[in-house]
């Protein structure tokens, strides 16, 4: 079975820090990583290479040093890293970036399923995905919380995450899934991996390189326009009770009822 | 060719784009800018030079459609077990919004079997028209159908905005959408506004985890595609004065055969999982210190009739189901009242639930960030806070 | 300070402080508390290849020795002693087979060792021998093609999980000490058994059991190195595990340390944080003084092994001696940072004190160390004035 799994390289917002004074992120030192969602696609990629045999190749779309997050993929159990890597690439919003990453999965003649993770924390979009998979003209399965099964005939079910519970799909491969953190725990990179990581051809390419049309990529292939970039105001700071637990509680109860808030006491649900 | 590029003349060296460089992409060199691979080209910088206009990006965008074809709003009245989704009258409501200033038609897109009887209420809401395909074959969650059908009567109708759901089901039908129709999308917007001049749709949404805010448009190709975030938006209210409005039967468009098979649905308990509709949200962290005292978390929420979240590092120990978590990676929330119980606040969390109404921390340690964005605190033990309030709420 | 790790030994302290850190310390007190054995935390190790560090690469391993062990159990300790010590008392267990086993051996174990697939673990102490370990009673009688053990090994870490496990006996108890050998015997083995967990005050992650034999045959070929070497295979593993402990015992401290710092600046007393106030600042001071140095002298001691020196029975001793002492003052000290907090058991410096202990007993309790120091230096001095 021949597995893709498209990765994103993010800046890692857990040490991402707010200025206080100027309401802004502080982003010295933030280090890049690989989207922590993808890490659930990398695994679940892994694991399903261990099952059913096959390989595993990743797939990224960047700059340069998106080389760090594709090699540190092939520490987790990745066999095959390729980066698509051009000016004309940047500046894509989803539609580009689904366009682009496609015509790389066409590239490399395609796979039985694709993976990724639900969304980048960066963007937070989750649009590529479906994205990717409109343009192979294959289905697609968002949010998949846990795979079942491949059966020898080649359909795959899955369970699929809603608000209000799951559905069982069933679906004939190839496919297109992003998944959520439920579904598997990622494993910790080998020291081994590590190594193999570090000696790993990693094949760049171009837009040259790609079937594509050039009017599609990049900024140029990007429908939508980022015309303004803020902050949210600040909150303002909150009103903190402390005493006596009968008094505070009162207190804080008091509050919300006054700002019209429906919690009666002695009413409730 | 399309580029970034810092007009040295007009660069005064001030070093706000770099503040405002959300990717580390620029420096100073020699007082001036200097903008490094790094540059996704996303447009902050240019932003925030706008008073010196020292940087500009050059851009042309592949020919789309004749803007001038597309008139009116549509939005998607996505629906579950026979009822119109919660979402659906706030998707209506931000259409309205817009409609004042676009003054132009407000149609739903109803596609399913046996939906017929909720076109009455999509246009109770002021929807002047339903375009609707009622077909038993179509299953409910047999979304690439959805999405080809809703592409289809979206061709045919060419209204210039289209918007749906922020929901499961709405972020992984509008994105095939878009792209088989090669237009904009911008994912979970938190406010939608006309600009009156240009008529065009400015869409804010939250990225980088809500730390930052990015106002989207979508000049030169339509409809201009947007998902809007669940709780957000006012919902519409049901007209009294019996509004008109009529119901398109567009029976006439073939009807796809799904590649995924649904096998069965499995309901988890909503009254306390469904956080992403739920008006008051009780959640509990680290601090509970043992799985078993999750009881009293439940209990506050049953109180209120509310559904039990949970931090990371709690679901992480196992104490409580994935479906519980909110954060960055768990599901963005947005009550009425949310109140986080031993949990401290780490920014993860705070990306899930920054946005509620109303945000009530309890915690011992009076220095926990999660008091910089609580609007009550109770400083305070949760084992006496907890029960203190279900008493007063109860009333006993 | 700077020990000027070459890039793979870096790799090697990264990846082990990132599995400490993320997946160790979430389970620590959990752990302490139910006393099981950390079988999930052992299969990541496994898979990060972090149980070969020290074995050979022709055997699967990544070739390094008692520095990159020492490294590897220096991280996990400022996690979780327990947890490191199940790591650790494999590789004791490990240590005789790369040393003295055969080629059949080596290929038999030392792969399987290397992925965490198995454990080991290493049988010297009995009821009655402890520090003096000559007086073990447990016999192996050669009976045609086989070994039959009878006695009762007891405290064994590891012991009832380990798969193989390296076992001191009386092979002839006509000779006494020389007449002892080194037998591995595999979990499974009839007549071999696992007894009573303990119950201990610290490394609970860890499980600590008797050994049972009773009319245990194991095949002639387990033998290890010759009849009669049973105690210098004890001897010479114990040279080179002794770093280990001492690893552990810096570990345990520096966690204690970083854990200590970290709550001084978050306790507020008098409106400001405890670290503003002298009497805080020179007791981490102390702290962190006495953690590099027995860091410094575990290190130096690791290399000198590693580096094919000879005797180190002495260096081996002091640097056990030394972190020991050192983990064992530290935690107190980092309990009483935490003040009446530190004593709590939702706290974590209260459980890196219990764990603490139990470094300057075992491998030879810190007073067994300071005789082999002063013999040393009195052997040492005799042979000078010769």
């Amino acid at each position: 079975m021949k597995i893709i799994v498209c990765i994103k390289q993010v800046p890692d917002t857990t040490n991402v820090k707010i200025n206080p004074e100027t309401n802004t992120l502080v982003r010295e030192g933030v280090e890049s990583i690989i989207n922590p969602f993808d890490m659930y696609a990398i695994e679940e990629a892994v694991r399903l290479k261990e099952k059913y045999e096959g390989t595993v190749t990743a797939l990224s779309m960047g700059p340069p040093q998106v080389e760090s997050a594709l090699r540190e993929s092939v520490s987790l159990g990745v066999d095959e890293i390729y980066l698509l890597s051009d000016r004309a690439f940047a500046g894509a919003d989803t539609l580009a970036t689904a366009y682009t990453l496609a015509a790389g999965i066409n590239n490399l003649e395609g796979a039985d399923v694709v993976l990724m993770g639900k969304q980048a924390i960066d963007g937070d979009t989750g649009q590529v995905g479906p994205g990717v998979a409109e343009n192979l003209g294959l289905p697609h399965i968002t949010d998949v919380r846990k795979i079942e099964e491949i059966d020898g005939n080649g359909y795959m079910t899955v369970q699929r995450l809603l608000e209000d519970g799951y559905v069982r799909l069933k679906v004939k491969l190839p496919a297109v899934l992003t998944v959520v953190k439920e579904i598997n725990e990622p494993r910790m990179p080998s020291l081994k991996g590590k190594m193999r990581a570090k000696s790993k051809e990693m094949k760049v390419w171009t837009a040259a390189d790609l079937d594509i049309d050039k009017e599609r990529i990049g900024l140029s292939g990007s429908p939508t326009w980022v015309t303004k970039i803020f902050t949210p105001p600040k909150p303002k700071g909150g009103k903190i009770f402390q005493g006596e637990t009968r008094d505070t509680v009162s207190e804080l109860l008091d509050e919300l009822v006054k700002g019209g808030i429906p919690i009666k006491r002695g009413g409730g649900k | 060719m399309n580029d970034i590029k810092v007009i040295v003349e007009k660069c005064v060296g001030c070093g706000l784009c770099i503040k405002a460089c959300p990717y580390v992409a620029i420096s100073l060199v020699d007082k001036k800018a200097v903008i490094n691979e790094k540059c996704t080209l996303c447009g902050a910088c240019v932003d925030a030079c706008k008073r010196y206009q020292a940087i500009v990006i050059t851009r042309t965008t592949f020919s789309g459609q004749k803007v001038a074809a597309y008139s009116g709003i549509a939005v998607l009245a996505e629906h579950r077990h026979d009822r119109l989704s919660s979402i659906v009258p706030e998707i209506i409501g931000a259409a309205k919004v817009l409609q004042k200033t676009l003054n132009k038609k407000l149609s739903a897109i109803l596609v399913g079997k046996n939906v017929k009887h909720m076109a009455g209420e999509i246009i109770s809401y002021g929807v002047d028209e339903v375009w609707m395909i009622d077909n038993p074959k179509i299953d409910d969650f047999a979304e690439d159908v959805h999405a080809s059908l809703v592409t289809d009567i979206l061709l045919e109708k060419k209204p210039e905005i289209f918007l749906g759901g922020g929901t499961v089901m709405g972020r992984s039908l509008l994105p095939r959408v878009a792209a088989r129709l090669l237009t904009g999308l911008t994912a979970d917007c938190t406010e939608l506004e006309m600009d009156p001049e240009a008529m065009i749709l400015k869409q804010t949404r939250p990225a980088f985890g809500g730390n930052i805010m990015a106002t989207i448009l979508c000049k030169n190709h339509r409809p201009q595609m947007a998902t809007v975030r669940h709780k957000v938006m006012k919902p519409a209210k049901k007209a009294d004065d019996g509004h008109e409005g009529k119901i398109v039967e567009m029976d006439y468009i073939d009807i796809p055969d799904s590649q995924v098979e649904v096998l069965e649905f499995v309901k988890e308990d909503t009254n306390t999982v469904n956080i992403a509709d739920a008006d008051f949200i009780v959640s509990g962290g680290r601090g509970l210190r043992d799985p078993k005292n999750f009881k009293l978390i439940e209990e506050l929420a049953q109180a209120l009739g509310g559904a039990v979240g949970a931090s990371r590092a709690a679901v992480d120990a196992d104490w409580i189901p994935y479906s519980h978590q909110v954060g960055q990676t768990g599901k963005t929330v947005n009550p009425k009242i949310y109140i986080a119980c031993g949990i401290s606040g780490a920014i993860q969390h705070l990306a899930g639930m920054k946005s509620s109404d109303i945000i009530i921390a309890i915690n011992n340690d009076p220095n926990a960030p999660i008091f910089d964005v609580a609007h009550y605190g109770i400083v305070g033990d949760l084992f006496e806070v907890v029960p203190e309030l279900v008493k007063q709420i109860k009333g006993k | 300070m700077n020990y000027f790790l070459n890039e793979e030994q870096k790799e090697i302290q990264n990846l082990a402080r990132k599995i400490a850190k993320e997946k160790i310390e979430p389970l620590a007190l959990e752990y302490d508390e139910s006393q099981s054995f950390p079988w999930e935390i052992v299969k990541i190790l496994g898979q990060s290849d972090l149980f070969g560090v020290f074995i050979p690469e022709e055997y699967g391993g990544l070739g390094g020795g008692v520095f990159e062990m020492c490294l590897v159990v220096e991280e996990l300790s400022s996690a979780c002693g327990g947890i490191a010590l199940s790591y650790a008392a494999s590789a004791l267990g490990t240590i005789p087979i790369i040393l003295f086993g055969n080629d059949e051996q080596k290929k038999k174990y030392l792969p399987r060792l290397a992925t965490g697939e198995i454990i080991a673990a290493f049988a010297l102490t009995e009821p009655d021998a402890g520090s003096d370990a000559a007086a073990i009673k447990t016999q192996a009688k050669l009976d045609g093609d086989h070994y039959v053990l009878n006695g009762t090994k007891q405290w064994i870490t590891n012991g009832g999980e380990a798969f193989i496990n390296t076992v001191i006996c009386i092979t002839d108890p006509s000779r006494g000490a020389r007449g002892s050998s080194a037998i591995l015997v595999e979990k499974g083995t009839p007549g071999f058994e696992g007894g009573k967990k303990e119950n201990k005050m610290g490394i609970r992650a860890s499980a600590t059991r008797e050994l049972i034999f009773q009319d245990c045959k194991v095949p002639k070929e387990n033998l290890l190195g010759r009849e009669g070497q049973g105690f210098l295979v004890a001897m010479k593993t114990f040279d080179q595990s002794r770093p280990g402990v001492a690893a552990q015992a810096v570990g345990i401290a520096q966690g204690a340390l970083d854990k200590a710092v970290a709550y001084s600046r978050e306790r507020y007393q008098k409106g400001q944080p405890i670290s503003n106030f002298q009497g805080v600042q020179f007791m981490l001071a102390d702290m962190a003084t006495q953690v590099e140095a027995a860091r410094a002298l575990t290190l130096q001691a690791a290399k000198t092994i590693d580096g094919g020196e000879k005797n180190v029975a002495k260096i081996s001793s002091m640097a056990k001696l030394f972190a020991s002492d050192t983990a064992m003052k530290v935690t107190t000290d980092a309990v009483q940072v935490f003040g009446g907090y530190g004593y709590m058991k939702e706290y974590p410096v209260e459980k890196m004190m219990r764990d603490a202990k139990i470094t300057q007993i075992y491998e030879g309790t810190n007073q067994i160390q300071r005789e082999v120091i002063a013999l040393q230096l009195i052997k040492e001095s005799v042979r000078r004035k010769d």
